[in-house]
């Protein structure tokens, strides 16, 4: 019989190893599926991986995808670290956009360099106090975050339908909802002309490099590592698991709130009933194949930034189905955890000889 | 579409490397590209716009070379997979729903090359069209179906997202209906999405369970068909033929057809003739058909129908002819006038005799 059997040490090399072994192995199986499918492999594999970014026009929407999705698994894995799951950050995203957005429909035409810092702040408010529900029941009631959060996505997507067809939709919209397009006090600035790359993406390198000090510098950091570790040591050393709750969520749904006003300040331009395409939920992925690591975070978004982008690219050049945006996305996944398995476990066949001896 | 040589498909990485799409040589075939928000599978909406991409090809041969996109989100993503296709050499680009308006907008402007067509939006440019069909007057003919064929005068209706062209079906299916016979109710429920089976059969659910023997939808998918026929009720297909989801239960379908309207613009595009445009065909101009009607049906029935899609057509009638009285009873539209298409354009309530609110 085969058994897994615990390792006692875990090499530090295969722990960053094996998300680079991960995506070596998609792309191997990738490219096995695609000659399975009568596509030649390398020119798929070029149409996914190489043509969307090579050039700088390709390379500047790879960030305006990966920044919402690298803003908000930053904030993740601050709280996946302390044992905070905080689900929904979907919702923080939508209730941002819907703060954010709403800083600028009440000051709709007028124009002052004031407005964007204040739409980006509303934003983060926003998304703050939506993360600060389930902060408050769980310290209060101990009511699980992963629920409350998740729920209350849906509870802030449709108080945005609401909102596009009810007080904010646009008055010459014809009846469609849509707010108004902002104004351009209210419109995020392009860094390059021709390019929709934003100050969303520098915003989110900056949060990169500032919760990397936090999680490695900071006392803090350290009371939200050793909670989310060994929650008996924890209170022993005076550690409050209620601050940790705390604080995770609550910086986890500002930067899921600011990710939420950029898009819609940013690419989007306005308030419309659909602004995510899920971003809050695959930050989670993201924030895994990130190793809950800063720097892996803002890798792991490019990646999968990249994994949207090329399956058009497919689509439209090559005509390869949509379907294998998704299966290149599961096979990651797969990988990664079941190299994980591996460099936590090893296998043993045979007779349970460690038991016995 | 021919499939890509592998020399064909450098000179495109060339091109897009030098951020600017080969020039058209008199030889190069036209590149028309398709942009759907749902899966090509959906049996509906998206589905009837990829027969029309294929009756393109069919029409053209190797005078075209077309793409597509399906699910396609409505927001950031839809500018970024415009502009791909504008940036891998396609030159007509449709973008079939209404959530990619200001996204194609957007990119029409910064290539003023390159023709666009959006559909159900209001939003035009030099180089983008828009186009839409009148589903409402299908609506009309089925009305008379279900005023005839209902016995417990409750019809459901599985809307989509609140938009004026959801709000026209509505009502102009209420109208008709209650035209035959004035007892009738109609109960939307929204979902707020275009494509959601599931949802889609919990809506049709729940109306039944309420009481309705006859189910509308507004939504792109076949489960409310299923759903019906599971439940032994009429319902009526939407945007496709859905007689196969079932046979039973299906009435007739108010069937999209873009397949001359799309071969009319690529023959311009082709021609050099084609220029920006506002369409709003119908039932007269054919991008509406109704598919077979049951035989089931009792034959007075399906004539009366037939009698209604010819007098539309005919432009003897229309679906929105007073007198109309809104939900609190005024009379909004007087005998013998009717509703323009500009009311029409921001239709956003209900008539009498359909129940609740409407969303927002």
């Amino acid at each position: 019989m085969i058994a897994l059997e615990r390792r006692l040490e875990v090499s530090r090399f295969w722990l960053y190893a094996t998300p680079v072994l991960a995506v070596g192995l998609t792309i191997l199986s990738g490219a096995v599926m695609f000659a399975a499918l009568g596509f030649d492999p390398l020119e798929a594999l070029h149409a996914y991986f190489i043509l969307p970014i090579s050039d700088l026009y390709g390379l500047s929407e790879l960030t305006v995808k990966a920044t919402p999705l690298a803003m908000i698994a930053v904030g993740l894995a601050l709280g996946f670290r302390g044992n905070v799951w905080n689900i929904g950050a979907e919702g923080q995203l939508i209730l941002g956009a819907i703060t954010g957005g709403g800083v600028a429909l009440a000051f709709y035409g007028v124009e002052g360099p004031w407005l964007l810092p204040l739409m980006l702040l509303g934003g983060m408010v926003g998304g703050a106090f939506w993360a600060a529900i389930p902060a408050f029941l769980k310290v209060r009631f101990n009511a699980n975050e992963i629920l409350v959060s998740l729920m209350l996505t849906y509870v802030a997507g449709l108080l945005l339908v609401y909102l596009v067809t009810g007080p904010w939709k646009d008055p010459m919209g014809f009846g469609f909802p849509q707010s108004r397009l902002f104004h351009d006090s209210a419109t995020l600035p392009t860094l390059f002309e021709n390019s929709r790359m934003h100050i969303g993406f520098p915003i989110a390198l900056f949060a990169v490099v500032v919760s990397w000090f936090v999680v490695s510098r900071t006392l803090i950091g350290f009371q939200i590592k050793v909670v989310g570790l060994t929650p008996p040591a924890a209170g022993y050393a005076g550690f409050s698991s209620s601050k940790v709750v705390w604080v995770t969520l609550l910086t986890t749904g500002a930067l899921a709130g600011l990710a939420g006003v950029i898009e819609v300040s940013g690419p989007i331009g306005q308030l419309t009933p659909s602004i995510s395409p899920g971003y809050g939920f695959t930050a989670i992925i993201v924030a895994f194949l990130g190793r809950l690591h800063p720097v892996g975070i803002l890798l792991a978004a490019l990646l999968m930034a990249l994994s949207y982008i090329g399956g058009e690219t497919a689509q439209i050049v090559m005509r390869l189905p949509l379907a294998v945006t998704g299966v290149f996305q599961g096979m990651l996944l797969f990988f990664l955890l079941a190299s994980d398995v591996l460099a936590h476990y090893r296998i043993r066949f045979g007779s349970r000889r460690s038991e016995e001896g | 579409m021919t499939k890509l040589t592998r020399r064909s498909f450098s000179a495109m990485t060339l091109a897009l490397g030098a951020s600017a799409a080969l020039p058209a040589r008199a030889a190069d075939p036209l590149k028309v590209g398709f942009i759907y928000v749902g899966p090509i599978g959906d049996h509906g909406w998206s589905y009837q716009h990829d027969q029309g991409r294929l009756a393109v090809e069919k029409a053209f041969g190797d005078k075209v070379e077309t793409s597509y996109v399906e699910s396609v989100p409505e927001g950031a993503d839809a500018e970024r997979v415009i502009t791909q296709m504008v940036r891998s050499g396609h030159k007509l680009i449709f973008t079939t729903s209404f959530g990619y308006m200001n996204p194609t907008l957007k990119v029409a402007k910064m290539f003023p090359d390159v023709m666009f067509e959006h559909a159900t939006g209001f939003m035009r440019e030099k180089n983008m069209s828009t186009y839409a069909a009148r589903f409402y007057e299908g609506r009309a003919v089925v009305g008379v179906l279900a005023g005839h064929m209902s016995k417990t005068n409750k019809v459901g209706y599985v809307a989509s997202v609140p938009i004026p062209e959801v709000f026209r079906g509505i009502n102009a299916f209420t109208v008709a209906a209650r035209r035959i016979n004035p007892a009738i109710e109609v109960t939307p429920i929204w979902i707020g999405e275009w494509y959601n089976p599931g949802k889609e059969a919990d809506a049709a659910k729940a109306l039944i369970d309420q009481g309705a023997d006859i189910l509308l939808q507004h939504t792109d998918s076949p489960a409310p068909v299923q759903t019906a026929a599971e439940r032994g009720i009429w319902a009526v297909g939407q945007a496709s033929d859905m007689e196969r989801f079932g046979p039973e239960a299906h009435m007739t379908a108010i069937v999209d057809h873009w397949d001359p309207y799309y071969i009319n613009r690529v023959q311009a595009a082709l021609d050099g003739t084609w220029e920006s445009t506002d369409t709003w065909g119908g039932l007269s101009t054919g991008m509406v058909n109704m598919s077979a009607f049951n035989k089931a049906l009792p034959e007075n029935v399906v004539a009366e129908a037939k009698a209604m899609e010819e007098a539309i057509i005919a432009g003897t009638s229309h679906p929105f002819m007073g007198p109309i009285k809104n939900q609190a009873g005024e009379v909004v539209v007087a005998e013998g006038a009717t509703l323009s298409d500009g009311d029409l354009l921001g239709m956003n309530w209900y008539v009498e005799g359909v129940n609740g609110k409407v969303p927002g």
